[in-house]
């Protein structure tokens, strides 16, 4: 995202040092989701009252009878929709990274068009963010809130987290398509869009593990 | 004489440029303004001193404050209510506010230098590294000057600390508090760790760099693997505290034990992260004060690797008392006692850089060889405490104090000092008076064995921490008054350096480049160095370059050492001064203090704070290079 436009200062490595920070980077978040995410599966099962994430309960003091709360035919597209965000953050990639070379034919117009694909990455995330959002909701109307429960807890920490790092994902995404739109991003912004798309994919292999430990494995 | 001409030239071709007085060229002002925009790791390191300094004697006004408590029995100095808070702050001020931040003036000043860097590869996220400190250190130390400081232990145990045992505001500053900052460390860890990586000068391999700069690149890696685990656990208990999530609560299912192991996953390693650095001031000091290499640098580079590992294996050391049962408590009694075997062996190399030099006591020296045998004997408390059964009686008694300050005060803190001693001419061209460290050292050492010696045997004896009072009879008194002597007797000490301090930055005797014939590339330059610190970026080929060096390298740095240019006529760009680090600093802290001033000023914070990130990222760091 700088305006600076120097980037082939001595180095020991030969690496940016944009590159080797963001990987700390990363390192570092994976340590905040693992902490995240062991809190989750510490706590599965121990949720004293529902409702419960893959087995129905009935409040005793009620008789309300809660269905389990998780919808995995909508998560699954959710997260089909993120992964297809992370396809389009390559695409964007590469269409930054060659960006001036001579484009043949349609295919090649469309491959190599960096807004579009900033574009749909954006739309993409957006998409998840607007399923999580529903999916959010729908659990709050069905009875199950942050304080409810462990589960409660722990569930909507864990993805709540994530889906503050989607936001910031998109925000950063955003600005960069306006860049593109303002003044055309090209080989010399690679760098840059390069960290980006780390930052994405991350966003989208810890999602991978959430969906995994949090819906699939009961 | 062209301007641009040197840096193209080989250091081996380069010619001797002599310049009639060696001095400090600089085109930077020393305005307020200068300090509030800089972006010069060295200011930085400067500022970072200062404030460290300053919450040090606020951490030993607090540790003052009990010991006067505690001199004798049924005393009430201070009400019970403030005593918590006071022994909370005491240990929170250490560790957060004093001691980390004394390190970090170090790797700021020093790390670019050692490595012969310009600059450490961010220069306006060091100087938010700062800022952050210093806001997020006011914001969780002016509480306690209302009485609202925090008072749950530095530790913040659960249930205690959550809103049905400590209904008040006291615990929201600390779980905010420390939030902010552990940011500051974290952007201080990608930071340094990216400039270590790549901003060594052409020659320099890994297995050439000081130690100091090893120490520090194990303490970072560190830093960003331990901090996101303890924000979690304040996370959660900021839920619990401000939005009613059920992490810490028994009723609903949950469990205590996850704070404590979520705190000490961070809090052990975050005590080698506390020494690590005193160790590697300590194997820069010895050496040059033996006229020898450092006896043993790969299994002191290996050790500090290997401190870096185990220290994330051995947390449940601290929760020996809780109930984990025989499997745990071995596991972790074991990786305990392993750990002791990489940081033993540092111990015998410093005494073998010593042993076979020609040894010169001054006050860096004498603080550095002070603290090789004072964390000797903090080791051997705290190995004792690494069996289960033994430390069922030693655990939460004062036997635990005397370990902690042992290693915390006889390790870190002495190590600092000598760090301080030997580093003050390159920091101000200017070198503290001999004599009045010599007395600031021996009441030091003497104050400092006084303080806490007598607490392994008020702890044998069953003394618990954090009381308030006792009552008499107990067999504890005689320790506790020695104790609370050997406290004053600190504060005397530190008096002293302070009032050093001061006056050597102002009438101290001039220091040249390399006062105390030292190896290391940061003594190559001029004291204090200019803004660019190396004219001539140094070709390392040894890992003493001013002691075994090739001739480029003596070359190089008489070059170095008197060149007495500007920036502007060595034709290198010198970082922009900006503000907007520390605005988005304090925007930061505003959208914090959101959370117990009012929700609207978290996204007014927000808000504010992202738009001081997109002034910065889209401006230019540099002028633009030829």
């Amino acid at each position: 995202m700088s305006t600076a436009t120097v980037s082939h200062h001595y180095s020991s490595t030969g690496l940016e040092n944009r590159k080797i920070a963001i990987w700390a980077f990363i390192g570092s978040e994976c340590m905040l989701f693992v902490s995240l995410i062991s809190t989750y599966l510490i706590y599965k099962d121990r949720s004293v009252v529902g409702p419960y994430p893959h087995t129905p309960w009935t409040d005793p003091s009620t008789g309300h009878v809660y269905h389990a709360i998780l919808n995995i035919p909508v998560t699954s597209a959710s997260t089909f929709i993120l992964l297809m965000s992370s396809l389009a953050m390559v695409l964007a990639l590469s269409a930054v990274e060659n960006k001036g070379k001579p484009q043949r034919n349609l295919g090649e117009r469309i491959l190599g068009n960096s807004k579009l694909w900033l574009f749909m990455t954006a739309l993409l995330g957006l998409g998840f963010l607007g399923c999580q959002a529903y999916e959010f909701t729908s659990f709050v109307n069905e009875g199950l809130t942050i304080k409810t429960n462990l589960f409660g807890s722990t569930f909507f920490t864990l993805t709540g987290f994530h889906g503050a790092h989607v936001t910031a994902g998109v925000i950063w995404i955003l600005t960069m398509l306006f860049i593109d739109f303002k003044r055309g991003l090209g080989p010399a912004d690679a760098l840059n869009v390069d960290i980006m798309a780390l930052y994405w994919h991350f966003v989208d292999v810890i999602w991978v593990a959430i969906f995994t430990l949090v819906y699939l494995i009961r | 004489m062209a301007t641009t001409v040197i840096d193209t030239i080989p250091a081996h071709l380069k010619p001797f440029v002599p310049s009639p007085t060696p001095a400090t060229v600089t085109t930077e002002k020393s305005t307020i303004w200068g300090w509030l925009t800089t972006t010069d790791h060295k200011k930085i390191g400067t500022l970072y001193l200062f404030t460290a300094l300053f919450f040090f004697l606020v951490g030993g006004l607090e540790a003052e404050i009990i010991r006067a408590q505690l001199g004798g029995p049924n005393r009430h100095l201070v009400s019970a209510e403030t005593y918590n808070q006071i022994f909370t702050m005491h240990g929170t001020t250490m560790i957060f506010l004093a001691i980390m931040p004394l390190s970090a003036a170090f790797f700021n000043f020093i790390i670019p230098l050692q490595i012969g860097a310009r600059d450490v590869a961010f220069p306006r996220l060091n100087a938010f590294s700062y800022w952050v400190y210093l806001f997020g250190g006011l914001f969780i130390s002016i509480p306690i000057l209302f009485g609202h400081g925090p008072n749950g232990g530095w530790f913040g145990y659960v249930p205690l600390t959550t809103k049905a045992y400590s209904a008040g505001i006291n615990i929201d500053f600390w779980v905010i508090g420390l939030q902010i900052l552990g940011i500051s460390s974290l952007a201080a860890g990608f930071n340094f760790i990216t400039t270590i990586i790549n901003l060594r000068a052409p020659g320099m391999s890994l297995m050439r760099m000081p130690v100091f700069t090893w120490m520090a690149f194990v303490v970072q890696f560190m830093v960003i693997l331990a901090f996101p685990v303890i924000t979690i656990a304040l996370f959660f208990l900021m839920m619990d505290r401000f939005f009613g999530t059920q992490f810490y609560e028994v009723a609903a299912g949950g469990d205590p034990l996850l704070w404590q192991h979520l705190f000490w996953i961070f809090g052990h390693p975050e005590v080698y992260i506390l020494v690590l650095p005193a160790f590697g001031l300590v194997s820069e000091v010895l050496p040059t004060f033996s006229k020898k290499p450092l006896f043993g640098y790969p299994v002191m580079v290996y050790s500090g690797i290997l401190i870096g590992f185990l220290g994330f294996g051995v947390w449940a050391h601290h929760m020996f008392a809780v109930g984990m049962g025989p499997v745990a408590d071995s596991v972790f009694g074991v990786t305990t006692m392993l750990i002791a075997i990489p940081t033993g062996v540092k111990i015998f190399n410093w005494i073998g850089t010593i042993a076979q030099g020609q040894f010169k006591a001054t006050s860096a020296s004498l603080f550095c060889v002070g603290m090789v045998a004072l964390f000797t004997i903090g080791g051997i408390s705290g190995v004792m405490h690494s069996s289960p059964p033994a430390d069922l009686q030693q655990t939460d008694s004062y036997f635990i104090v005397a370990h902690f300050h042992y290693v915390m005060f006889g390790g870190s803190i002495m190590g600092l000092f000598g760090g301080i001693y030997y580093y003050f001419p390159k920091f101000f061209g200017r070198l503290l008076n001999e004599k009045l460290g010599k007395w600031h050292f021996w009441l030091t050492f003497i104050g400092m064995n006084l303080t806490f010696f007598p607490m392994h045997f008020s702890g044998m004896l069953g003394m618990p921490r954090r009381i308030y009072t006792y009552d008499a009879g107990q067999g504890w008194e005689v320790f506790n008054h020695i104790s609370t002597i050997g406290a004053y007797l600190l504060a005397v000490a530190t008096a002293i350096f302070i009032y050093n301090f001061f006056k050597s930055r102002v009438s101290g005797d001039a220091a040249g480049p390399n006062p105390w014939g030292a190896g290391t590339l940061e003594w190559t330059i001029p004291s204090p160095p200019p803004v660019y610190n190396f004219a001539v970026l140094p070709t390392v080929t040894s890992r003493y370059p001013l002691w075994e060096g090739k001739q480029a390298d003596i070359e190089s740095a008489r070059i170095n050492q008197q060149s007495g240019k500007t920036a502007e006529q060595l034709g290198i760009a010198i970082p922009y001064g900006t503000i907007k680090p520390l605005l988005a600093a304090a925007f930061m802290i505003i959208m914090f203090s959101g959370l117990i001033v009012g929700h609207w000023l978290i996204l007014v914070g927000a808000a504010a704070t992202v738009l001081a990130l997109y002034g910065w990222l889209t401006s230019p760091l540099e002028p633009e290079h030829h």
